[in-house]
This record gives structure tokens, C-alpha cells and sequence, in this order.
């Protein structure tokens, strides 16, 4: 054989071996050996990544059915008694939730294939877009602990409910049923007995009541993670996402112990672990079971499904649209703009008809791809109204408010909603509030936290179009540091939340919105509303600091005066000093009304803009700090008090002393020294 | 306090007895300004102080008398105003201290009244002064509001100067031989005034002072002041109050010339002119303190040259140094003096300023020997 024979044999398999060798890719095959691009990244984000998908999907699930959401997330740890050096561990996630159930066909679908779901091809407001978490996350526990899932459901009260074990099959994308029986047993018994804490809170009828879930459905998956609090922790994405979802009660039964401790793997730089965890106020911890309880009780609008807007698709996309329409309802131009598009009207689907040279009969099918980039063409040009907003359910400022008095310890709390507007076609709707002071931490960053569709974003924040629109918004303007291109400094947490038809993610695992201008400008314009709140509030603080100094330097200084000018004229001090002291009040009181005309950018009408802002606004009066110069005011005058009034005896004396001997003044003069010795002002 | 008048039967001290005049005057301006701040207080009325602005603004050059004086602008000082309301009450403090020292017939020295009304607000921890330095300004205020001299609200200041030569003084009932001095010399007190010391015999015929404490040493331990018949004073620096108006009242009232023996610096130049014109924050008390007369006889910026000094005696003049000749040189009673324009214009041109001291590389009593009595032989001074 010669060296080129080699050469030959060398360089590798034919056209025809190589074509053996190639076949289908199933998505689960692909998504298993990418597990990262889901948010599996690590033990740790795994655990986190199963619970947020589970919940998701339950929160979706209840508020389509019209349910006030109340879930159960129960995280077991499976080696309670591993190493204590043992990094990660295996845990069993359970999430109980109220909502309608799931038909028993449908379960292998939902639950054991990627890319199924309800909520891919329809444009409607929802958590889930893609059809991937919760089957990923099944696939992530077989594929790390070899365990099936368990999905027990109940859709119709007072039946029996299925119990079904799957398992996924990443060749096939299709799920393997293992057991599947019928059971009395939801809400799952085993879990009202799990801890103490959940056993002591059953016991109530505080956790799994029976009565609170006549329908529902329990997932289990177990899994290789990794449980540690702080941030990016199923704790922040539990407590963020009761701010979202006021709503909504969440019950939290942790492992009973978290892992041994890795730094690195830690996702944020900041560790400000303590603060998130520590600012939760009022859910409650009973031996260890977390409750974050319900904030407000109507459920959030229902959405409207929407059909796209021409200015949000593309051209490959018009295309698959005239073929679909052919296959199914074989109809005309005219007819297939007004159907499958919002917006378009009669009069308008006819004009784009005339222009692209197709009457109001021509049929759907018969358009040549040239004519319908023509027709993609009017599309851009053509004048439309903005997509409908009633298919987004926004928080609303008075919810956002509550959910952030609920999960935030601060004084100050601003939320603005924005009205809808539209990117690529598709409507969106941003919504902002800020929560300023009380015990947040005062020289580190703001605290960002985001959400899309009401669902937190704990990672890749600085990739995330709201973090851009935080750091370019002026917060010096509000009297606040910030650092250039950077989030501001000082006590505040921010929140954004994103209401979409369809949140544009950066990447499958959800962890940021793309970076639209359209969005970026809507978020600023948000945030800038709450910000001029705030800067209005802490202009207020300071001049009510400012003012309550001055105060206090005056009358600090009256106690001093009135004493010497008795001492010199021999005059009663206590009707100097109080009329010094009405003089103090009135004078500060004047002086701010100089103050807010003096120049500072304050109206006079200021108080009505806030009166206006008042909805949007809430204080919290015992957390204000300028405030607690009050009491040190109120001191002073007290303890001058007190001399004066303790003596009502010496009272009668000194007024009897000048009638006596009126001759001669000396009296007088024991009356001072008397006053004099007495330690304290007189 | 009109109880105070009559003197108490009991404690009856010599010192209440010698309740005088001026005290009664003293305590009754005191009693008004009290009673005022009290009828303005009952009567809602802002409780305002005015004081005299003592700053440049308010001097006026008073070119016939030749000395600087007070003009006629006051500066109101409210309570309720951030900026002065701790030295309102500071200033209702230490006027109450002052009615207490006339009526103990006390004198107390300007760090004593410090802390004689010193303490913490009441109900706070901060103090009422918080040293010395606020205190001060406060009696001199009280002085010009008052209308009264620092003597007659009975504070003084440190002895500070000293003197010795041929005169006699009675201080306080005590006769006092200048002449005996020793080393140290007199010590000059902070008050002066004539019921307090009295000029009893002097032969002297004029006074030189000069600018501290060393080089009076040289001059004493040379008696320079028996060799020329004179009275040798100095004021550690910049002359107080108390130094100032002894050398005035012994010119005016024993017609002594007064000779000055400085350094040759801005600084040297501007005690000069105090001495001679009174200065900016005791204008009010130029007609007491000022002696137009003085005379400047060195070390003038041409000695460098006309005693053959070496250049290891030059010092530099700093930037410092330059601006504060040229503000000096632009005084009203420099501006058009020919000879002080030349004395500064040489300074600046020399580039390097001189102190009595340096004459001390000629010869170590050079200065007393030589220099001086050559200078006032030829009557080579500048008035």
C-alpha cells in the first residue's frame, strides 16, 4: 500500500460511513449534555432551578383555574447523616400546590417531555413559556440519582387521585410510566409528618389540610443538590417570590441541615446572605418551617390571550402562518389578516390587500413567498395600533407595595406602575418600587431584584437589561450616591417586574431580559417615578432633620439664657423661658416655610404632587430616624420642667417674699442662692 | 441687682465696700441690656443683642488725630439664628459673670471668667464654651456693647512686657523703684489705669521698646537705660493692651518720646503701626492705647548694607511674607509716607528680612553701643 492509501485511510470515514453515523438529536439528549443552558449548572442551582420550575408551573396552574395558589415546598434531605465535609447530598423536592389538578392522560406529556406545554403557541401572560423546566428537572434527578419522579394529582375533588411514577427517556423525548395507581392519598400524608415543624403546624390544620386542597397536584423529584441559604437560595427565590405574588401562601419545610459551606460556588459576589434572609418581616419561622403568608386576596387580572402584532413577526414567520392557514381553514388574504392578527382591521387587511396587488378574494395560499415579503413590507409601514394590553396582568402598585412591606424592613416604599407598551409587537408592561432606609444596610449597593412575569431573577443581574436601566438612571438626582455606571448606594432595595406576552430571556435557563430599548426606556422612566418619590420623601426628611436641629439648638440655649437673665435681673425665669420657647417654635416653624421657597428646587405646591403620589407611596413613620431627635427635644424641656414643678412648696415663699419686707430688696438675694444651690437650672 | 447698690450689712467686704462709680455705671448698663432681652422676650418680641462690628469694615482712619477709631456700624446678634444663637446665649452668660464679679468687687483674669462660666448646657453634653478662645471674643464684644472698658468689667489679661529704667511708679499703693529691677524687669499688668498705678518721680527722657523679651535682655543687662537715661520696655511680640496704654499714658502724661526698636519684617512694621495707630479689633480703645509719636528706629531695610552686615543674617521673605508688606504699605496712614514707602519698597527689594538679633554678628552689645545710640544721635528714624 502506498503512503497516499494511508493518507486515505487516515483522514477518516466516507460519505457513507459518516451518514450511518448520523441521525436525530432528541432535545432531551441535547438539554441533558447541556444542562447548564437550563440552569443546572451546579448541585447547588439545581436544587434551587427544580423548586423554581415546580412553582412556577403550580402558580400558573392555579391562577388559570382561578385558585388562590397555596403551595407546599418540602425539601428532604435523603443523607441526613453524611460527612459533614460532604458538599452535596441528596434531596427529595416535594411541591404540593391547590390548583385544578392535571388530567391523568396528560401527565406523561407535561411532566416526562421537553418542549411540551400550553404555553409555547399562544401569546398570553404566563410564568412557563418554553415547555422544558419542570421535565428538565426530572431529567436532571434521573439522571443524578436514577430516581423517577412521583406526580400525584387530583383534578376532581372528592375522587380518587393518581399516583404516577415517570421516568424520561432522553432517546425517545417520552416519558416511561413505572406505577401508576390510584390513591386517596393527596395531600401526600408522609409530608404533614416530615419535620417537627411541619408535624406541629398540621397539627393546626396550618400545613396539607386536606379542606385547603380538594384538588391539586404533588410532584416529587429527587435529586443531587446541594442546600445553602443566601442568595441565589431557595430561601430568596421562596421570598422574592411572595413579594411578586402577594396572593399567593407559600410554606416552606427546609432540610433539616444546609451543606457544608463552598465560597466559590456561590453565585453573587455579594454576600449580603444575611440581609436577604434577615429582611423577611413578617413570615413567620415555626421550628424551622417557613410561612410566607398570604398579603392580599384577590388573584391578579385574568390575562387575555392575543394573537401577534405584524410589527413583532418576521418574515419566515408570515410564511409558516399563510401555510398553516391554508392547511386548516383554506381562507382568503383578507380573511387571514384580520384572524390571525390583532390590530389589523377590515379596512386595513383590504388596503394591504390593493397594495401587495391581491384582492379581498385572493386566497392565502396562493401567495408567493415575493408577494409575501411585499405584504411583510406594508407591515412595517403600515400605521397599527399597538398590540391590546388586557393580555398582561401587571402587579399593581398596590400590590407591589404590599408585597414589598411584607418582605422588606424600611421606612420608605414607592412603586410605580407603567402603562403598556409594546417591543417587537409584543405589549409588555414595566413596574417598579423601591423600598428605602429602616434597617436596610446603608453603605453597600441597592439590592436589584427582578422579575419577570412574577417570577424572581436571582442570576446573571449585571446581563440583565433592568440592572442597565438602574445604573443609568440618575439617582443623584433623588439624594442618593451612586457610583458611575453603577447602582446607587444607600439603604434600597429596587424591584422590577416585566409583565409580558413574552419575556425575551437571554438564554433558556430565564436568568435575564434581553436588553430592548424599548424596554430599557420603560424601565428607567419607571424607575425614575419611584426615584422622584423618593428624592420628594428625602427632601422632606432632611428639612424635618433640619428643622428639628434647629429647634434644638434653640432651645438648648433658652435653659442658659433665662438662667442668666435671673440671675442678673432677678426676674422668675419660668415665664422668660417658656416665652423663649413658644418664640423657638414659632421660629422654625417660619423658617421652613423659608426654607422650601429659599431656592431649593421645592415648590411651594409641593405638598399637593404628594398628596397625588400619596397612593404610591407608603411610610413607615416609627422607622424614620430624623425623627428620633425628637425625644432628645422633648428631654430638655421636661427636665427644666421639673425643678419648677417639684417645688410648689418654695412656690407660696417666693411669692409671699417681695410682700413681706418690701423695704429692702436682700430677700431677693436669698431666694437666688437658694435656686442657685439647687443642682440642677434654677 | 439693684440690691447690689446698697452694700449688704454682713459680708460687708472692703472690696464691696469700694463699690465705685464707674462699677455702678458698669452694672447698670449691664442691668439694661438684661432687661431688655427680658421685656423683649415677655413681649414676643426677638431677642437681639447689638454689638459694634470690630472688623475692618467698621475702622475709620482718623487722619487728624492720626489713629485708627471705631466707626458707627453694629452688627445685630439674634437668638434665634443658627449662626449666632450660642453666642447670644454666651454673651447672656458672661455678662451675668461680669454683674457677679463688679458686685463681689473682684477682678478675674480673662481664662478665669472662661471658666468661671463654663459648663455643660443643661441637658446635653456640650458645654457652654468650648475654650478660651470663644470666650475672649465675647468680653471684647461686651465691652463695645457695653460701652465699657475691659478694666471696668474687672477681667484682665496675663502680665505680659516688661520694664525697667530710671522712673519710679506707684502700683496699687506700692512703690515701685524701675530702677531696681534686676534682670527681670517690671512686669507690665494687664490694667494700668491711673487709680491703679501713678507715676511718682522720672528722669528719663524718652522710652525705647523694643520688640521682645531677648533682645530687652541685652539692652538691660547692658544698662543701656543708665547709660542714656531712658525707660526700656518690651511687649513680648505684639504689645498687649495693658503695655500699650502705660507707654501712651507715659508719653502723654510725662512727655516722653517713644522709640521702637523692631525687626525689620512685615510683622516688625505692623507692631509698629499698631502702636503708633491702634489696631482693627481694638479700635473702640484706640484714643486710650495709640501714641502717634512713635518713632521707628530699626532695623531698617538699608542697615543690611550701611552696618556691613554678613549675608548669614538674611532671611527669606516668604510669599506670606510679600502680601502682608503690600497690605501694610496700603494702610491709609502709609499709603502717603514717603519714608514708609521707601522702607517697605527697600524690604521688598532687599528679598529678605532681618531681626534685632542680627546685629549681634557685628559685635554682641553692638546694638547697644553702637547702633542705637548712633541712630538717635543722628535722629535717624522714621515717625
Amino acid at each position: 500500500m502506498t503512503s497516499a492509501a494511508k493518507d486515505v485511510k487516515r483522514r477518516g470515514a466516507n460519505a457513507e460511513e459518516m451518514g450511518a453515523r448520523q441521525r436525530d438529536i432528541s432535545v432531551s439528549e441535547f438539554f441533558a449534555k447541556n444542562r447548564h443552558l437550563l440552569g443546572f449548572d451546579n448541585p447547588r442551582k439545581a436544587l434551587l432551578t427544580t423548586v423554581k420550575e415546580a412553582v412556577d408551573n403550580s402558580l400558573d396552574a392555579c391562577e388559570e383555574g382561578g385558585i388562590l395558589p397555596e403551595l407546599a415546598i418540602v425539601i428532604e434531605d435523603l443523607q441526613p447523616d453524611r460527612a459533614a465535609t460532604v458538599k452535596s447530598s441528596r434531596y427529595r423536592v416535594t411541591i404540593v400546590d391547590n390548583g385544578p389538578g392535571i388530567v391523568r392522560k396528560q401527565v406523561e406529556n407535561i411532566f416526562g417531555r421537553l418542549l411540551y406545554g400550553s404555553k409555547f403557541h399562544r401569546l398570553k401572560m404566563s410564568r412557563g413559556q418554553q415547555g422544558i423546566g419542570i421535565s428538565a428537572a426530572g431529567m436532571y434527578g434521573l439522571i443524578t440519582t436514577g430516581r423517577p419522579m412521583t406526580i400525584v394529582t387530583r383534578p376532581k375533588a372528592n375522587a380518587l387521585a393518581h399516583c404516577i411514577e415517570l421516568a424520561m427517556n432522553t432517546k425517545t423525548n417520552r416519558a416511561e410510566v413505572i406505577t401508576d395507581v390510584e390513591t386517596q392519598d393527596f395531600p401526600p400524608e408522609r409530608l404533614r409528618g416530615v419535620t417537627l415543624g411541619a408535624r406541629a403546624l398540621a397539627s393546626e390544620k396550618g400545613f396539607l389540610d386536606a379542606i385547603e386542597f380538594p384538588t391539586g397536584t404533588s410532584v416529587s423529584i429527587e435529586l443531587e443538590g446541594r442546600y445553602q441559604r443566601g442568595r441565589g437560595s431557595v430561601d430568596e427565590f421562596l421570598e422574592l417570590t411572595a413579594i411578586a405574588n402577594p396572593h399567593a401562601k407559600f410554606v416552606f419545610v427546609p432540610p433539616s441541615r444546609e451543606s457544608a459551606t463552598e465560597e466559590d460556588d456561590v453565585p453573587l459576589v455579594t454576600q449580603g446572605a444575611a440581609s436577604a434572609a434577615s429582611s423577611a418581616t413578617t413570615t413567620t419561622d415555626t421550628h424551622g418551617v417557613i410561612i410566607f403568608p398570604r398579603g392580599v386576596q384577590d388573584l391578579p387580572r385574568e390575562t387575555q390571550e392575543i394573537q401577534p402584532h405584524p410589527k413583532g413577526i418576521e418574515l419566515g414567520i408570515l410564511l409558516q402562518m399563510l401555510k398553516d392557514y391554508e392547511a386548516t381553514e383554506k381562507g382568503s388574504l383578507f380573511n387571514f389578516l384580520q384572524e390571525r392578527f390583532c390590530r389589523v382591521s377590515a379596512v386595513t387587511a383590504a388596503a394591504m390587500c390593493k397594495k401587495v396587488g391581491a384582492t379581498t378574494r385572493t386566497r392565502a395560499g396562493d401567495i408567493d413567498p415575493p408577494v409575501a415579503e411585499k405584504l411583510f413590507k406594508e407591515f412595517e409601514t403600515t400605521k397599527l395600533a399597538p398590540p391590546p394590553t388586557d393580555c398582561l396582568a401587571p402587579i399593581g402598585v398596590r400590590q407591589m407595595l404590599a408585597g414589598m412591606l411584607k418582605g422588606v424592613r424600611a421606612e420608605f416604599y414607592a412603586a410605580s406602575s407603567r402603562d403598556a407598551a409594546v417591543y417587537r409587537g409584543r405589549p409588555f408592561q414595566i413596574e417598579a418600587a423601591i423600598a428605602f432606609g429602616g434597617d436596610l444596610p446603608c453603605d453597600e449597593s441597592a439590592r436589584v431584584i427582578r422579575f419577570a412575569n412574577r417570577v424572581p431573577l436571582l442570576f446573571q443581574q449585571s446581563a440583565c437589561s433592568s440592572f442597565k436601566a438602574i445604573a443609568e438612571t440618575a439617582w443623584k438626582n433623588y439624594g442618593l450616591q451612586q457610583p458611575r455606571g453603577n447602582v446607587p448606594v444607600g439603604p434600597l432595595v429596587v424591584m422590577i417586574h416585566m409583565a409580558s406576552v413574552w419575556v425575551p430571556f437571554t438564554s433558556e435557563s430565564k436568568e435575564a431580559i434581553a436588553d430592548y430599548d424599548e424596554i430599557r426606556k420603560e424601565m428607567k422612566l419607571a424607575l425614575m417615578e419611584c426615584g422622584r418619590k423618593l428624592g420628594t420623601y428625602l427632601r422632606k426628611r432632611l428639612k424635618m432633620k433640619r428643622e428639628s436641629d434647629r429647634r434644638d439648638v434653640f432651645e438648648r440655649y433658652i435653659g442658659e439664657i433665662a438662667k442668666a437673665l435671673h440671675q442678673i435681673t432677678g426676674k422668675n425665669p419660668k415665664p422668660i423661658y417658656d416665652a423663649l420657647l413658644l418664640q423657638a417654635r414659632a421660629k422654625t416653624a417660619v423658617a421652613d416655610v423659608e426654607l422650601d421657597e429659599d431656592g431649593r428646587v421645592r415648590k411651594p405646591s409641593a405638598d399637593a404632587v404628594e398628596e397625588e403620589d400619596d397612593d404610591g407611596v407608603i411610610i413607615v413613620e416609627g422607622a424614620i430616624p430624623a425623627l428620633s431627635s425628637t425625644p432628645a427635644k422633648q428631654a430638655a424641656p421636661v427636665q427644666f420642667d421639673e425643678p419648677v414643678t417639684k417645688e410648689p412648696a418654695r412656690a407660696p415663699k417666693k411669692a409671699v417674699a417681695p410682700a413681706a419686707p418690701v423695704a429692702h430688696a436682700p430677700p431677693k438675694k436669698p431666694a437666688k442662692r437658694s435656686v442657685a444651690d439647687t443642682p440642677s437650672l434654677f | 441687682m439693684a440690691a447690689k447698690k446698697s452694700p449688704s450689712p454682713s459680708s460687708a467686704q472692703p472690696a464691696t465696700g469700694r463699690l465705685k462709680d464707674r462699677d455702678v455705671r458698669t452694672t447698670k448698663k449691664i442691668m439694661e441690656l438684661a432687661e431688655e432681652m427680658v421685656r423683649r422676650a415677655l413681649g414676643g418680641q426677638d431677642p437681639v443683642i447689638q454689638i459694634p462690628t470690630r472688623a475692618k469694615s467698621n475702622t475709620i482712619w482718623n487722619k487728624k488725630r492720626g489713629i485708627l477709631e471705631m466707626g458707627n456700624a453694629t452688627a445685630a446678634r439674634p437668638l434665634f439664628d443658627l449662626k449666632t444663637a450660642k453666642q447670644f446665649m454666651q454673651t447672656m452668660l458672661h455678662s451675668n459673670t461680669i454683674n457677679d464679679l463688679i458686685a463681689a468687687g473682684k477682678t478675674s483674669s480673662l481664662r478665669g471668667v472662661f471658666y468661671k462660666a463654663k459648663h455643660t448646657v443643661a441637658g446635653t453634653r456640650e458645654n457652654t464654651f468650648d475654650g478660651q478662645d470663644e470666650s475672649d471674643p465675647i468680653l471684647e464684644d461686651l465691652e463695645v456693647a457695653l460701652g465699657a472698658l475691659r478694666e471696668e468689667l474687672h477681667v484682665f489679661a496675663e502680665n505680659r512686657g516688661s520694664m525697667v529704667g530710671n522712673i519710679t511708679i506707684v502700683d496699687r499703693g506700692d512703690e515701685i523703684n524701675c530702677r531696681k529691677m534686676g534682670s527681670g524687669g517690671y512686669a507690665l499688668p494687664s490694667i494700668v489705669e491711673p487709680d491703679i498705678i501713678q507715676f511718682k518721680k522720672c528722669e528719663a527722657k524718652f522710652i525705647l521698646h523694643v520688640e521682645k523679651g531677648t533682645v530687652w535682655n541685652r539692652f538691660n543687662e547692658d544698662r543701656f537705660w543708665e547709660k542714656n537715661n531712658c525707660i526700656l520696655t518690651h511687649g513680648a511680640g505684639q504689645p498687649p493692651r495693658g503695655c500699650r496704654r502705660l507707654l501712651q499714658r507715659m508719653t502723654q502724661e510725662l512727655k516722653l518720646p517713644l522709640i521702637c526698636v523692631l525687626d525689620c519684617d512685615p510683622w516688625g512694621h505692623y507692631i509698629y503701626s499698631v502702636i503708633k495707630q491702634g489696631s482693627i479689633s481694638l479700635a473702640f480703645e484706640s484714643s486710650r492705647l495709640a501714641i502717634p509719636e512713635a518713632k521707628f528706629l530699626g532695623i531698617r531695610a538699608k542697615d543690611f548694607q550701611a552696618c556691613d552686615l554678613d549675608d548669614a543674617v538674611k532671611i527669606d521673605l516668604t510669599e506670606n511674607d510679600i502680601k502682608r508688606a503690600g497690605e501694610i504699605a496700603a494702610y491709609p496712614w502709609f499709603e502717603h509716607h514717603k519714608g514708609w514707602q521707601r522702607e517697605i519698597g527697600q524690604l521688598l527689594k532687599n528679598g529678605f528680612k532681618m531681626e534685632v538679633e542680627s546685629l549681634i554678628t557685628k559685635d554682641i552689645s553692638y546694638v547697644t553701643d553702637t547702633y542705637v545710640p548712633e541712630r538717635l544721635k543722628a535722629r535717624d528714624w522714621i515717625d
